[in-house]
């Protein structure tokens, strides 16, 4: 074979390969937005009932603070802690604070520990917990 | 400072925390002998909670000293304290021992009441050692006061589910375990109770305490006796029945029939109601005024402890809150239930927003 057929051979096969490739990212994109299916939201939801159940260990966890004092002591099954109303206004912080924020505030308080990373995986799981509890309340952030 | 010189401090402190906190009269006498009127004070739920060796949390242990301290203040004295249960987080001996120890300075003669954490650690055997028994009554002044361990639950779940005490204890402490178990007075307490209030004459004001409710609030978190409706039952002959309750760590109140009931707060930490937990239904008594809701920010908020006023009969809550402004919830002659003096018919906002 000649070298210009097989250049152009080459160069028609690359134009068919990003062809193929455009069109399989279009239908791809068009997959992942509209279309899942049962088991994608089996898959979903167990992934995040696990961290829910991350959440509720370490919620009852004496060792994410330093004194064995647990969230659930003062807050069984989540109560009073009405994430639905966060962010909202905090007195005595003078601003309006996130859910996190309070998190941290009583792992550094009640149980005399050191605050978890906003992003960390167990501050995730602690909110994710939280909330779970917390269903069935209407969102009304800024509330007291 | 020498053990003298303190004494003079806090004598001298107390003074002042008197003028401020306490109430300076209490309600007037209803018995024909004066001699027979009298207060008693109801301490409650101070979880004392080890952390290791000689170290327990800080904060439940300031909350049981300044009860005690304020307690001893009183003026007029109470005649006696009545311990609500749950002394101890987990009932071992040194959580057990250091709160005696801070009992130890009340000036009064101290009757104890049994919790689910003073007991499912041995049972009850230590407390036991130290207290006396679990259940027995007295009279004082005319009245009759029985002490409950309503704590009890079913002995499959007592003696044949866990490998340890420690196990046993570790689930109970957890309010909203769903591993726990019912409380109950049980058979073998209740036939006693039958007995002993057999040779009480119908017209001699009861008082029973107990550490849980002797009524079905919220079996989730054990705001709850599962026998409540046989004890009931057998409080129903007499003309005037009190029954005053710790473990709920909040302000309740009710009425059912002839039986006022009275809870306690805790000196530890407040817990919020159960009506605040929107996945499962509860029975928040509806004549109840809710305390204010628990801020955080200040320590002792929503806790306290509480005189009492038997003086018709019939029992008056004086809640002394450290952090909040003091409740009363007195029997109202007139529609003969518990109402609170203030806020019976006008709620603030921290009493509603949870």
């Amino acid at each position: 074979m000649k070298a210009h057929a097989i250049k152009n051979m080459r160069t028609s096969h690359y134009a068919i390969s990003t062809l193929l490739l455009v069109s399989i990212a279009l239908f791809a994109v068009t997959l992942q937005a509209d279309d899942f299916t049962d088991q994608d939201l089996k898959d979903w939801q167990a992934a995040y009932e696990s961290v829910v159940k991350e959440g509720r260990a370490a919620f009852t966890d004496p060792d994410l603070g330093n004194n064995g004092v647990v969230c659930a002591q003062c807050h069984p099954n989540g109560a009073n802690t009405h994430p639905e109303t966060y962010p909202k206004f905090q007195k005595q912080l003078g601003r309006v604070a996130a859910l996190w924020e309070m998190v941290n505030w009583c792992i550094l308080n009640p149980l005399e520990g050191e605050p978890l990373e906003a992003g960390s995986q167990r501050m995730i799981a602690l909110q994710a917990y939280i909330h779970d509890e917390r269903r069935g309340a209407a969102l009304e952030p800024g509330k007291h | 400072m020498t053990d003298s010189s303190r004494r003079t401090f806090i004598k001298g402190a107390g003074t002042l925390l008197a003028g401020g906190l306490l109430p300076v009269s209490l309600v007037e006498l209803v018995f024909a002998k004066t001699s027979d009127n009298f207060t008693f004070a109801y301490i409650s739920d101070s979880h004392i909670q080890q952390i290791s060796g000689n170290e327990f949390v800080r904060n439940f242990d300031r909350g049981l000293i300044r009860a005690v301290a304020e307690c001893n203040l009183m003026d007029p004295k109470p005649d006696f304290v009545i311990y609500g249960g749950d002394l101890a987080q987990l009932g071992s001996k040194p959580e057990i021992d250091h709160g005696l120890e801070i009992m130890s300075a009340l000036n009064y003669k101290t009757h104890y009441v049994m919790g689910e954490h003073d007991y499912y650690l041995d049972l009850g055997e230590y407390w036991e050692s130290q207290l006396g028994p679990q259940h027995y009554s007295f009279d004082h002044k005319g009245v009759h006061f029985v002490i409950l361990n309503s704590i009890l639950t079913y002995d499959d779940w007592t003696h044949n589910r866990w490998s340890s005490g420690e196990e046993r204890m570790g689930v109970m402490a957890g309010l909203d375990n769903p591993n726990g178990s019912p409380f109950m007075v049980g058979d073998a307490q209740r036939v006693w109770l039958k007995k002993d209030l057999d040779k009480v004459s119908k017209d001699t004001p009861l008082v029973v305490l107990s550490h849980s409710p002797l009524q079905k609030i919220y079996k989730g978190w054990n705001f709850w006796t599962e026998d409540a409706e046989q004890i009931q039952a057998l409080l129903k002959p007499f003309n005037k029945v009190n029954v005053l309750y710790g473990h709920v760590h909040q302000i309740q109140y009710n009425q059912i029939g002839n039986i006022s009931f009275n809870s306690a707060m805790a000196t530890a930490w407040p817990w919020p109601y159960p009506s605040s937990f929107l996945k499962s239904a509860s029975h928040v008594p509806k004549l109840t005024v809710k305390m204010n809701r628990a801020d955080p920010f200040f320590e002792r908020d929503a806790t306290g402890w509480q005189f009492i006023d038997v003086n018709s009969g019939n029992v008056d809550v004086q809640y002394s809150l450290t952090d909040n402004k003091p409740r009363t919830v007195a029997f109202s002659d007139k529609k003969k239930q518990p109402q609170d003096t203030q806020y019976q018919d006008k709620t603030i906002p921290p009493q509603e927003h949870y």
